[in-house]
């Protein structure tokens, strides 16, 4: 606790002394303590407490407006489950998670071989694909809500420039083509975000081995598949995993863009969690169940995803 | 060569939607506020939508600063602790910041809804940058503990033995060494604050406290299903430009912190 001890102006501390102070820098656990407090504050009121409360709440009847009506267990769950929207919503979430993540992901790692070598060039490139993440989703859709718009859209007009007669297109009016247009806002808002993260794995393959398989007349495409991709599989395994945990809680894009339609084909499980808490049916308790079933759900998939990528590394 | 030239179309394929919202903002465009002529008249629409586009700018602007000074002052002294000092449960409470990243956002929105009417704190500015500060830790914490780790433990000792206390250590030897962190970690909580969607959609019920992203995606219901996409792009506009200032000038950090970030994981 004595901090502001001050130490004899002449004493050097002697080379031992000095060296168990390194290694012990602690001046008081009190002090620590002292400092940590904020976190351990907003820690325990912001996150630990909701999380309790959520349990509790998944387990009542809990209205928006009227509150806690006791237990209703377990109604929450099998309500929540029963929606007509569940496995819909379930259905959606996982197309549209595999389908983003693919091709996201096939994307950036385009992207990242193509503006690997660094130069002032390549650097002007990689900005241009990193640009659009600095806007935020929500910004990225209001963008892109617009450029689908059949009033405001410039695409058709410079497709027929461009000589194609595509007559009128309808960027969010059927599920199929819905689903491709959120895709399309997604891979331009997050392409450049995962290529960096590739980037950092690519620089950390030395170059001896790309020389070596060159010696040996690999090809381009060989060393890409043989050496590249295998090499880079802790960061294509990091990628893919935070592009599935993002995907699988979709929300601004689609209620912004479709606002869940046409005919409730692009209801995501958060979609459905916000609905059914403050979109007119007020029931915070199932709200509650149905987003217990999301975290576990994504536990279970991460879980999986690491056994699974950690198995092929073996 | 075609490589190049591949990669230089795909970038400019890129920048387009950007370019586009920067002209079509300015442009007159079908089924908008403005029917003819370049000009202004998209911004001035938005301008005078609801309660006007410089309250939500307020809005947006103190919800943003709150996050960035509270996420920083408890990162700052959080890191510290983390980094300098042993104290019981200090591994627990590290390990329960990182568990952050493992809940889903809607899935704490919701009883934070209940608590922060339960505090008085619904429907406010402050309600929702403190959450936005919460979301923020795991990260901001991280990135100021590798921060304090990286400084060498003679700089303080030698202030220390000058008789600086802990927090004038901090204040004089730690805070200059460890500010590219402090930058990376401001910067953060400014785009994510600035920027978030869900957390003010859930929080805050008046109108007039509406941030800046929900003022302009409730353009799109307006009356009669009549979208003013003219003033939505410049909506926009205004929301992406401090963004991309902000990215443009502080790259190095972003590129840095986003890094450090993605290696823990």
């Amino acid at each position: 606790m004595a901090v502001s001890t001050p130490a004899p102006p002449e004493a050097t501390p002697p080379a031992a002394a000095r060296r168990l102070r390194r290694r012990r820098p602690a001046r008081g656990q009190l002090l620590g303590w002292a400092y940590a407090a904020p976190t351990a504050l907003f820690v325990l009121v912001l996150f630990v407490l909701p999380t309790l409360l959520v349990l509790r709440m998944s387990v009542s009847d809990w209205s928006l407006f009227a509150g806690d009506r006791g237990v209703n267990f377990p109604g929450n769950f099998t309500d929540a489950v029963g929606d007509r929207l569940f496995w819909p919503a379930v259905r959606f979430t996982l197309t549209y998670t595999a389908v983003t993540t693919v091709i996201l992901i096939a994307l950036a790692l385009g992207l990242a071989v193509l503006v690997q070598e660094s130069s002032r060039w390549t650097s002007v490139l990689r900005t241009s694909f990193l640009l659009p993440s600095a806007l935020g989703l929500a910004s990225a859709s209001l963008l892109f809500y617009a450029l689908y718009s059949p009033q405001a859209s410039p695409v058709p007009g410079l497709l027929r420039l461009l000589g194609f007669d595509v007559g009128t297109i309808s960027f969010l009016g059927t599920p199929t083509s819905a689903l491709v247009s959120t895709v399309v806002l997604i891979v331009w808002r997050f392409a450049g975000f995962y290529m960096l993260l590739l980037l950092v794995g690519l620089q950390g393959i030395p170059n001896e081995v790309y020389e070596a398989a060159r010696m040996d007349g690999a090809r381009r495409w060989q060393i890409f598949w043989q050496i590249t991709v295998p090499l880079l599989r802790s960061s294509l395994a990091l990628c893919t995993i935070l592009c599935v945990t993002g995907s699988l809680l979709a929300f601004d894009q689609f209620y912004i863009l479709t606002k869940g339609g046409p005919d409730n084909s692009t209801i995501t499980l958060v979609q459905l969690v916000y609905n059914t808490a403050f979109g007119g049916k007020n029931d915070l308790g199932r709200a509650a169940a149905l987003s217990i079933i999301v975290l576990a759900a994504l536990l279970v998939i991460n879980v999986v995803q690491f056994r699974g990528l950690r198995g092929k590394e073996d | 060569m075609p490589r190049y030239v591949l990669t230089g179309a795909l970038a400019l394929l890129f920048l387009a939607p950007l370019l586009w919202a920067g002209v079509a903002s300015v442009s007159p465009q079908g089924g908008t506020a403005q029917a003819v002529g370049w000009g202004f008249g998209n911004y001035e629409t938005l301008a005078g939508y609801q309660a006007g586009i410089v309250a939500f700018l307020w809005n947006s602007a103190v919800v943003s600063a709150l996050t960035v000074v509270f996420t920083l002052v408890v990162s700052t002294l959080g890191g510290y602790a983390f980094a300098w000092f042993s104290f019981p449960g200090k591994n627990a409470l590290f390990l329960t910041v990182l568990a952050i990243l493992m809940v889903p956002y809607a899935t704490l929105l919701l009883p934070l809804y209940v608590l922060l009417n339960g505090l008085g704190l619904s429907n406010s500015l402050l309600g929702v940058a403190l959450v936005m500060t919460m979301f923020q830790l795991p990260f901001a914490t991280f990135m100021m503990r590798i921060s304090f780790e990286a400084v060498p433990r003679e700089l303080v000792e030698s202030a220390m033995v000058d008789g600086c206390t802990s927090f004038g250590a901090l204040r004089r030897v730690l805070l200059p060494a460890v500010k590219p962190g402090l930058i990376t970690v401001g910067m953060f909580a400014f785009l994510a604050a600035w920027n978030d969607f869900i957390t003010p959609l859930v929080l805050i019920s008046d109108t007039s406290k509406q941030t800046l992203p929900l003022a302009v995606a409730s353009l799109r219901s307006q009356v009669m299903g009549v979208v003013d996409y003219g003033a939505t792009e410049a909506g926009v506009v205004v929301l992406a430009l401090p963004c991309v200032l902000v990215f443009l000038v502080l790259q190095r950090h972003y590129v840095a912190g986003f890094l450090s970030g993605a290696l823990k994981g």
